[in-house]
């Protein structure tokens, strides 16, 4: 399988503070990548730092590459167009205040489609895509604040899904939502990935074992192991690796 | 000991009373200029006076019809509204998501001074700049409605600028980078999410600049030639409500006074409405 | 200066791409230069056409119609302005105290009493000014006077001193209180000792902004105080402010440098007092 992602080299600095210490990893075409680590290791960092969503914070200084299909995200790549190819479902459901067919179809007018009829069916194919479309299809009109947390974080996926991306960023999406509604999210996420690449932060090693293909672990910004999800959960080669995933401490 | 409670009970007293104030005060204006401009509307008859074409107070027999003056507040309020609240609601874009710290220092404090200016001094700026403007490059007498809009409409600004600001601040970042991820621009983002959800606080600056404009009266007399007549010329004057009452108070008396005094109940009915209707719509919001 | 130019290029040059984003992008740009140029324009032009004409004679102690000296107007404004606010103030501090400290949340009176001040703030100076004029004027028979003139401001301030208290007590962390209570303090040493005095420049902040709102008034002391161009006699004694000379003075047409003196003291003042205002509300944020 290609090479979606690369990351070569990357230090991130928050003003004085470095954030990420020289990281090195690639991330696979159509396989679901999760990252894992204790709070404030840096993985939400490096999830930003590709779709560029660090330039909103002040002092944030990004220094190696970042690459999608061998093109540098912070050189060769316009930001609008980047974040359009790389998609972002947040941790706290975030609908815009509209109805739920707006939230759709906002991206697609972002990026100048027009046509009702094709936004019709971006819409309905984008609801489809997230698993939501039965439950909100006679309420499109409606405000997306009305939709439940778990439901209102599928139709954050399915708005993430109507611009077409290519690499889908997932930063604990399921955090904020109950089990069941964690469950749907989930198995979503397996549908997701035969059309799309996945990256996915979680605090839940469980959730990184049943859904993931390969996994990364980090710790006070480094980078520890990275490697097939069964590998580093069954048979992991650094200690540090191991006594987090078997919880010595995290 | 016993003493003590007693001052606390009494000074608990004293502020309650104090905040009663606002009540009574509202109380007394209400009761004061109905019962001064009620029997005056009813001795005048309701249809003459707000229906009423003709305002001529001192002619035998007098007439007192408003509806001009009714006509020309709500023209010149249109007409503020129409010039200030564009720019008002772009400038309030511009100091909540676009303006560097460094520059807001500065621009902060100046809207506040452009509330603080008094309308007197709007007025003669108005006389001395902006009517002989009008009167050389656009035509008419240069006292009129358009120059009047103007004015009020710049009037108005602050008031606009300062409300819809703080509601784009109160938007929460969630929604500004849920639209950037989706690769829309800063721009975009600001203007087709973040405005739409700030819509009511947006509305109540508007209502609120309304407000503003249909009762501002200083400014208003100096530039807006105050001819008491029906005209859908914006290049000819007109005379608001405000303005018939600081004109005519002066030398005014018996019924007279007192349709001036009705014509200011009718500003002050339009005034409540307007202030009803701002509280319904944060009633609304927060049930929302 | 330069950093701003540059911030502006690359601005521009990003959004080539995006043309709603360039739109954008510009009208916000202009929308706020318009704002401050307005501002800009009028401050200039009075000061450049009125500093020139401020003569010794427009500050001789006798009025006459030639010097048309601003003294005697200066004098009535700063009695205006002190007795209002030995009106408003304490009023609107302790109506802030009963509804920060006192009042039960959701409680009926406290929604009366915020619709009610929320109304104050909205009515227009001239009905306040009407007002005045039947109930100080005629009903309490007081007639042209100092004191009908300021309890008509008085009553106008009330809604501006009872916010910015409010917002200023609010902003006294509940800390401070808890202290206070936890050493056995009564709830009225712990309001006057510890949150009132945390709050002084919030308080003096409102304060400030409505002695400016009262110098710049016209609408609502013109029949209330009246426009005699002399000091008032007493308390009972009539007078024109700064700012009904200002508008009398333009209106007769005859004197338009003096009337550009008289604006660029009147404009001078209230700015001076605005400034102060945010200057002292500055203090208030630095200190949490």
């Amino acid at each position: 399988m290609n090479t979606k992602i690369d990351v070569k080299n990357v230090d991130l600095f928050y003003g004085d503070f470095k954030a990420l210490k020289n990281i090195n990893m690639s991330f696979k075409e159509k396989e679901i990548t999760a990252l894992i680590g204790p709070s404030g290791c840096g993985k939400s960092t490096l999830l930003k730092s590709i779709n560029r969503m660090n330039d909103l914070v002040e002092g944030c200084r990004v220094t190696g590459s970042i690459t999608l299909d061998g093109k540098d995200v912070y050189k060769d790549v316009d930001v609008t167009e980047l974040r359009k190819r790389v998609g972002m479902v947040f941790q706290k459901p975030n609908p815009f205040p509209m109805s739920i067919y707006d939230n759709v179809a906002y991206g697609p007018r972002t990026h100048g489609i027009r046509k009702k009829s094709a936004l019709d069916e971006l819409v309905e194919q984008s609801l489809k895509g997230a698993a939501i479309w039965d439950e909100c299809k006679d309420r499109l009109k409606k405000s997306a604040l009305g939709l439940s947390g778990g439901q209102q974080q599928r139709l954050c996926i399915a708005r993430a899904l109507a611009v077409h991306p290519e690499v889908i960023l997932m930063d604990e999406p399921t955090s904020a939502l109950d089990p069941i509604s964690t469950l749907k999210i989930e198995d979503l996420m397996s549908e997701l990935k035969e059309q799309y690449t996945v990256i996915i932060v979680t605090h839940n090693m469980q959730q990184a074992a049943r859904i993931s293909d390969k996994t990364a672990f980090f710790l006070l910004g480094e980078l520890i192991e990275m490697g097939d999800t069964e590998e580093i959960f069954s048979n992991p080669k650094e200690q540090k690796t191991e006594e987090y995933i078997t919880g010595r401490f995290g | 000991m016993k003493r003590k409670k007693l001052m606390e009970k009494g000074m608990q007293g004293v502020f309650f009373i104090s905040a009663l104030a606002s009540i009574i005060a509202v109380a007394l204006i209400c009761i004061f200029m109905f019962a001064r401009g009620v029997p005056a509307i009813a001795e005048i008859g309701v249809f003459d006076f707000l229906g009423g074409t003709s305002w001529k107070p001192t002619d035998v027999p007098p007439s007192f019809g408003i509806l001009p003056m009714i006509v020309g507040s709500l023209y010149v309020t249109a007409g503020a509204i129409l010039v200030g609240v564009p720019i008002g609601l772009l400038c309030a874009i511009f100091m909540a998501r676009f303006c560097p710290a460094w520059l807001y220092k500065f621009l902060k404090p100046m809207v506040n001074l452009l509330a603080g200016i008094p309308s007197i001094i709007y007025g003669f700026f108005g006389v001395v700049v902006m009517v002989p403007f009008v009167r050389e490059h656009i035509g008419g007498p240069g006292k009129s409605i358009l120059t009047a809009s103007l004015l009020l409409g710049i009037m108005i600004l602050p008031t606009v600028i300062g409300i819809s600001e703080s509601a784009l601040r109160a938007v929460p970042d969630m929604y500004y980078e849920g639209s950037l991820a989706l690769g829309a621009t800063h721009e975009r983002t600001c203007f087709k999410v973040i405005f739409p959800a700030a819509r009511s606080g947006v509305l109540a600056a508007v209502v609120l600049g309304i407000g503003r404009a249909i009762g501002e009266t200083m400014a208003v007399i100096m530039i807006a030639g105050n001819q008491p007549r029906l005209t859908a010329d914006i290049l000819q004057g007109i005379r608001t409500m405000t303005a018939n009452i600081v004109l005519e108070m002066g030398y005014s008396e018996g019924l007279h006074q007192e349709a001036l005094i009705a014509t200011g109940v009718v500003l002050f009915v339009f005034i409540l409405i307007l202030n009803f209707s701002l509280s319904a719509l944060q009633n609304r919001k927060k049930e929302a | 200066m330069k950093t701003a130019v540059n911030k502006f290029r690359d601005g521009f040059r990003a959004r080539l791409r995006h043309p709603f984003s360039l739109l954008a992008f510009l009208l916000v740009w202009a929308a706020m230069l318009l704002t401050v140029a307005i501002l800009a324009f009028i401050v200039i032009h009075i000061l450049v056409n009125g500093i020139p004409y401020l003569t010794p004679s427009l500050f001789e102690w006798e009025y006459t119609s030639d010097n048309c000296s601003v003294v005697f107007a200066i004098i009535n404004t700063l009695n205006i302005v002190g007795m209002a606010l030995l009106i408003g103030v304490p009023i609107g501090i302790f109506a802030a105290i009963y509804l920060v400290e006192y009042a039960k949340r959701g409680n009926r009176v406290v929604r009366i009493i915020r619709l009610t001040t929320e109304t104050l703030s909205g009515i227009p100076s001239i009905v306040y000014g009407l007002f005045g004029f039947i109930f100080f004027n005629n009903a309490l028979g007081w007639g042209y006077s100092m004191m009908s003139g300021s309890f008509t401001v008085g009553i106008m301030i009330l809604p501006l001193v009872i916010r910015s208290t409010e917002e200023a007590l609010k902003s006294v962390p509940d800390s401070f209180r808890e202290g206070s209570f936890g050493l056995g303090a009564g709830k009225l040493r712990t309001v006057f000792r510890v949150v009132l005095p945390s709050a002084i420049p919030g308080i003096l902040a409102g304060i400030i902004l409505a002695i400016g709102r009262v110098v710049g008034e016209t609408a609502a002391l013109i029949f209330t105080a009246g426009s005699i161009t002399k000091v008032a006699s007493g308390l009972f004694g009539a007078g024109r402010t700064l700012a009904i000379h200002m508008y009398l003075l333009s209106n007769e047409g005859l004197h338009v440098n003096e009337s550009y003196a008289t604006a660029v003291v009147l404009l001078v003042t209230v700015l001076l007092i605005n400034l102060l205002a945010s200057f002292v509300a500055k203090k208030l944020q630095k200190k949490f």
